[in-house]
């Protein structure tokens, strides 16, 4: 969180990110046996082919980095599907030069009411956000009976979310927009400093004169936002919002982040390990589909990593006092 | 005498306040209903209500120890798709065989008729049993938090659920649908008991729907003997107090894993109706996450703490029954199908946030941090 | 393998015990005896919490053996110990909140029926262990949670009870007890004396020692220094025993008695039947303590001072102007400048995974950045100060401030609130679980920090401290403020007459008061 160790041994925060990273040169590498046996070729390491998987892996990197504040100081938001979905719509219904910003607006909403809720009503976030996705998902079923929107994604949604600059997809450098941000509150602002002392002892962080329930809402508005950002890229990428387009976004995003070694209680966790959470998973499913491994097969495959690599970085304190 | 049972109501008031608030909702649905108190509409009630009832129960064992069981909803599922095939009760029995990675392993030959069915159910409650010892056995042994253990092998389960029904199908005995979905008394003529249900001592119950029963047998015979067993109550120690718990001499490790493998047999029990109800296994992820969701709804509806410690199965089940008894309501009142939605998160919303008013009576700051 | 009646009970030889770079407990021979109460004495950080952890399971030792009743054990978890015969009453409490007594007292074999537990049975077992310990006006019903702390704590001695301890261990048990529960459990203890069980006794009280110990061993450092007898040695030798050295030149010299201008005047305040009408000066450049019993509002008083509580009536001025803080934010900024160094270091004084920088730091970030952005040199820069200021020592800046031992965690944990350098000091037991050495320290730099001007509340429930620490202290009963000493009235005759002064003076009223604490 501060200064760089200057041992030669991982901290305990660095193990996991190195480990992850070579189980995503793990995962290059059995794809490319598979490939080459298969099809003689190892379309798995042209560079094409990894931006390809770096673009649709934008997505999700946008949303866990939201989730992974959230998660840093010890809550959960699992609102994210329906204001996905909510700013996507909202988004494309208002169409024009304010398409973007209602997007980005729907989702801050949601995310300072989450951040009202927990800090100051004192609700588990649990069930707080549980609560809040079904009010959007109602929000949204009544304003479109139903059906997906006829509306359609402006072209600056969709030149973000699809188009190229340098040969790069835009998307990702909306993502690298949203990471440095984080990167930049978790390293070198106060705020940082404060989420990772909320999530390690919330008391002592109070005690300490931090005002907790502020940093509480402004991690939910965050949350919120990147929710939005991506719904926003996504409607775009999709050319339309269409019904339960964040739900695909909700497990994986909490994976990544808890993956890339930041711990799920909180007050631990380095951004540079939920990047390479991402990566992994969209890796994985890539690797996957290429195997043409029926979902039954991805799902198993899915778990059974989760629970491998928690078991590799090691486990959580015996309780005993 | 009288000051313990004022005592025993106010450390029960949460559950008694979801009690209270069944009660009032139903006998208004029943009172606004057009066919109201009848037989027929108890029946589908029942039949709505019981399979998430089952998952709640199953939610509630580990949220009492402070955690949470992310994967209910698919345990249920894969035991739904198991079930499809186990119960098919066709009177030449079943032959079951693995088809794997191009594999074909003959396991055998399940009997047909009514043993059939019996074993079927028992290996079906077996497995969902198995697949909540996993998930302790992972967070026990591998030190894994619960959340995020179960959200993996969530995975996994539905995995299996799709390898076993890629799509929607399967065959369930078409007595034991009948027998198992509607009143005692279709209950006992299919299965030609007390004199086919025309008995004269039976005739009182037999209007009773048969999921209602079927709840309070599990409730009586399964959840309270465990929760005053030891190990019962070592689980409740440990949502209070864990640290505690261990320098009491508690087994904390046994009876974390019990508690799951509870879990893993309510969810079961719950997967094994709905695949009688619906008559067929369906691996449908979104309805077993829209379950697991709603079983985490039901259980902080139903009084038991998110924090551990306290509560119980039976404050979960109520929490279910008002949870559906929402959607019922839009059926009678007729509120467009388009709002029905909205109206279901905005009354979860204010259920959950009514804790809320605990906090406002606080004076010292420093008890909001657990 | 039964020893003869008044034989070597329990026997430890060669015991050692390391936590990290910190030596618990070095080659420790120690022998209690049954039916004698022994007592152990120590500073805080000498070695008695680690001894009695051993004994009873909680931890293993590094080295040594340890014999019961002649044959070699070795424990590996409390409920083991149990089994055996030996029973702990911890200073923290084993009992679980939101079970009830009933289901406390009978936590690990309650009576049964048909397999499931027995509440009835349960409920007349623990009916009974509480009327031996005195408390028969306790509900067994009640959960542990609706209790207040002296009766949690008979529940939990009732508890050990009931387990037929051969060892009763008790860890500070009297500590949150009110002077007549206090009185049952030294009937008690005496009763179990005659019944031949062995008893270990740790306290920090003097004249616990005189009237219950019939035997008491000295550790220091985690040695085992001496075993004595009843009456073999006098106090200021025992407590020479405790602390190596005399008493007098633990602190630092005290200025001439002024009266300063309050810096920090507290009128008529009150909270919740918690604290009744305080009201109070503290000026800077002084250091006034609050004493009394355990628990009657000192705590309070200072988490009302700081912004915690809600609902505080009263006024309280900083420098002649009203305040109100409403919470530890507003409390710390400038325009108040209130610092607290809080009871638990563990829990509430720092964010023990995190680096030794990042604790220091956490209070005074404001000031440490240019807008919202931290400026890492000028933080550095101040945390070394800090660091070399207290004379803190660390590994390096970036360790996790777990690995220090509880002197330094606690300098930290004051060096933090000095670096956003306060008006006013309020200290809540700042040297309880430190070793001598940094006490001294502390002692010091209390001093050093009101003499630079800072107003110092400081509350101790150590009697030497508030004497040998403060200008005034401001004794505290049932959440007022009864007397203050100052001068040549501030002893310890004084200090104690007046923490216990309701209750020799009223009659029966006083008395039930005690009695409910």
């Amino acid at each position: 969180m501060t200064a760089l160790p200057a041992r030669l041994t991982l901290s305990r925060d660095d193990r996991p990110i190195l480990i992850a990273a070579c189980f995503i040169v793990a995962i290059l590498i059995a794809g490319t046996a598979y490939t080459w046996q298969r099809f003689g070729s190892a379309p798995l390491l042209s560079p094409n082919y990894l931006l390809q998987q770096l673009q649709i892996g934008a997505f999700l990197g946008i949303v866990a980095a939201g989730m992974m504040l959230v998660i840093l100081i010890s809550q959960i938001d699992l609102s994210i599907p329906w204001t996905l979905t909510a700013a996507a719509m909202m988004a494309t219904a208002v169409g024009g030069a304010w398409a973007i910003p209602v997007g980005l607006a729907v989702g801050l909403a949601v995310g300072v009411i989450n951040g009202l809720g927990v800090a100051y009503l004192r609700v588990p976030s649990m069930i707080f956000t549980l609560g809040v996705n079904a009010v959007m998902r109602g929000l949204m079923v009544a304003h479109t009976g139903g059906y997906a929107p006829q509306t359609a994604a402006t072209g600056l949604m969709r030149n973000l979310a699809s188009g190229h600059s340098f040969g790069v997809p835009n998307a990702l450098f909306v993502w690298l927009a949203v990471s440095l941000v984080v990167v930049v509150i978790l390293q070198r602002m106060a705020l940082g400093r404060y989420i990772y002392a909320i999530g390690n002892k919330e008391a002592a962080a109070y005690l300490a004169g931090v005002d907790t329930r502020g940093v509480t809402v402004i991690c939910f508005a965050l949350c919120g936002l990147t929710a939005g950002i991506a719904g926003v890229l996504l409607a775009g990428y999709s050319q339309k919002a269409y019904q339960g387009m964040g739900d695909p976004y909700l497990l994986p995003s909490i994976a990544a982040v808890v993956i890339g070694g930041t711990h799920i209680l909180g007050g631990r966790g380095r951004y540079l390990g939920t990047l390479i959470g991402v990566i992994l998973i969209v890796l994985l499913n890539s690797v996957l589909s290429i195997m043409e491994m029926p979902e039954a097969g991805r799902q198993v495959i899915y778990g059974g990593v989760i629970i491998l690599m928690l078991l590799v970085y090691g486990r959580g304190e015996r309780v005993t006092s | 005498m009288a000051d313990n049972l004022a005592i025993r109501l106010r450390q029960n008031f949460a559950f008694l306040t979801a009690l209270a608030l069944f009660g009032v909702i139903y006998a208004l649905y029943q009172v606004a209903h057009p066919k109201g108190f009848s037989s027929a509409v108890l029946v589908q009630n029942g039949n709505e209500v019981f399979t998430l009832a089952m998952v709640a129960m199953a939610q509630t064992v580990p949220v009492l120890m402070a955690g949470l069981d992310l994967s209910v909803g698919a345990l249920m599922t894969m035991v739904d798709c198991f079930a499809s095939y186990l119960l098919s009760g066709a009177a030449e029995g079943t032959p079951l065989a693995l088809d794997v990675a191009g594999l074909h392993l003959a396991l055998g030959t399940l009997p047909g008729g009514i043993a059939g069915i019996g074993l079927g159910t028992v290996i079906c409650l077996v497995i969902g049993a198995l697949a909540g010892l996993l998930n302790g056995a992972i967070v026990v042994y591998g030190r894994i938090q619960p959340i995020i253990a179960t959200l993996a092998t969530g995975a996994i389960y539905i995995g299996i659920a799709l390898f076993l029904r890629p799509q929607p199908g399967g065959k369930i005995d078409d007595d034991l649908n009948w027998a198992m979905t509607n009143s005692l008394g279709d209950f006992a003529s299919t299965v030609h008991i007390f004199n086919d249900g025309a008995a004269p001592w039976f005739a009182p119950f037999a209007w009773i729907p048969t999921p209602f029963v079927l709840l309070v047998l599990i409730a009586l015979l399964v959840w309270v003997p465990f929760r005053r067993s030891v190990t019962g109550r070592t689980v409740y120690a440990i949502g209070s107090a864990e640290g505690a718990a261990y320098m009491s001499g508690l087994d904390i490790n046994r009876a974390k894993i019990a508690a799951f493998t509870l879990g893993g047999f309510f969810a079961a029990c719950g997967g094994l109706f709905l695949a009688i109800q619906t008559s067929s296994g369906n691996a449908d992820i979104p309805q077993a996450g829209a379950y697991t969701l709603n079983s985490i709804a039901s259980v902080v509806i139903g009084g038991t703490s998110l924090l551990g410690g306290t509560g119980g199965a039976i404050g979960s089940i109520f929490g279910a029954l008002i949870l559906r008894m929402i959607s019922f309501f839009f059926r009678i009142f007729d509120i467009a199908p388009l709002l029905q939605p909205l109206f279901e998160g905005i009354i979860l919303l204010a259920a959950v946030s009514i804790g809320a008013l605990r906090v406002l009576r606080v004076r010292n700051t420093l008890e909001l941090f657990r | 393998m039964t020893a003869a009646t008044g034989g070597q009970f329990l026997v430890l030889s060669g015991i050692s015990k390391r936590y990290g770079g910190v030596r618990a407990l070095e080659n420790v021979d120690f022998a209690c005896e049954r039916g004698e109460i022994h007592a152990v004495l120590g500073e805080n950080g000498a070695g008695k919490s680690t001894l009695i952890k051993i004994i009873a399971g909680v931890v293993a030792p590094d080295a040594g053996e340890m014999r019961l009743d002649g044959a070699l054990r070795q424990f590996p978890n409390p409920a083991a110990a149990a089994a055996a015969g030996i029973v702990c009453i911890f200073q923290e409490l084993s009992l679980m909140p939101d079970l009830s007594v009933a289901d406390n007292i009978s936590i690990l074999s309650p009576p049964r029926r048909f397999g499931m537990i027995d509440s009835r049975a349960q409920r007349r077992r623990a009916e009974a262990l509480l009327a031996e310990v005195g408390c028969e006006d306790v509900n067994p019903v009640l959960r542990v949670r609706d209790l207040p702390l002296s009766r949690r704590q008979m529940v939990e001695i009732a508890k050990a009870l009931g387990q037929k301890p051969r060892l009763l261990i008790l860890d500070e048990a009297t500590s949150a007890l009110t002077r007549a529960d206090v009185e049952k459990v030294y009937a008690l203890l005496e009763r179990l004396k005659t019944e031949n069980v062995a008893i270990l006794y740790i306290t920090h009280r003097m004249h616990e020692v005189e009237a219950l110990a019939d035997r008491a061993s000295v550790f220091r450092n985690g040695r085992h220094i001496e075993t004595f007898d009843k009456g073999a040695r006098s106090t200021a030798q025992i407590v020479q025993l405790m602390i190596g050295r005399d008493i007098a030149t633990q602190y630092p010299a005290k200025p001439a008695l002024l009266r300063p201008q309050p810096a920090l005047k507290i009128e008529n305040l009150s909270w919740n039947n918690r604290l009744e009408n305080i009201s109070l000066d503290v000026g800077a450049g002084e250091v006034v303590g609050l004493g009394g019993l355990d628990g009657q509002g000192q705590r309070t008083l200072l988490l009302a001072l700081f912004g915690v509580l809600r609902g505080v009536t009263g006024r309280v001025s900083v420098n002649g102007r009203a305040v109100r803080p409403g919470s530890p934010a507003r409390a710390k900024r400038r325009e108040i400048g209130i610092a607290l160094v809080p009871e638990d270091r563990k829990t509430e004084g720092l964010m023990l995974p995190m680096s030794i920088t990042d604790n220091l730091a956490i209070a005074s970030l404001p000031s440490l950045s240019s807008g919202p952005f931290v400026d890492g040199t000028k933080e550095q820069r101040a945390v070394d100060a800090a660091i070399e200021r207290l004379h803190i020592r660390i590994g390096a800046k970036t360790d996790a401030v777990s690995t220090l031992s509880g002197g330094n965690q606690q300098k930290v944990v004051i060096a933090k609130w000095l670096m956003t350098e306060p008006r006013i000091i309020l200290l809540n037991d700042p040297t309880r679980g430190i070793d001598v050495g940094t006490k001294q320290e502390l002692y010091r730099l209390v001093r050093e920090l009101a003499d630079q001007g800072a107003a110092v509340l400081f509350y101790s429930t150590d009697y030497d401290e508030l004497i040998g620490c403060c200008d005034r202290v401001a004794i505290m009963y049932d959440g007022r403020i009864l007397r203050e000493l100052e001068g040549d009235e501030l002893d310890e005759t004084n200090i104690i007459a007046s923490a216990l002064n309701i209750e020799a003076g009223a009659g029966t009223a006083g008395a039930i008061k005690a009695a409910h604490g």
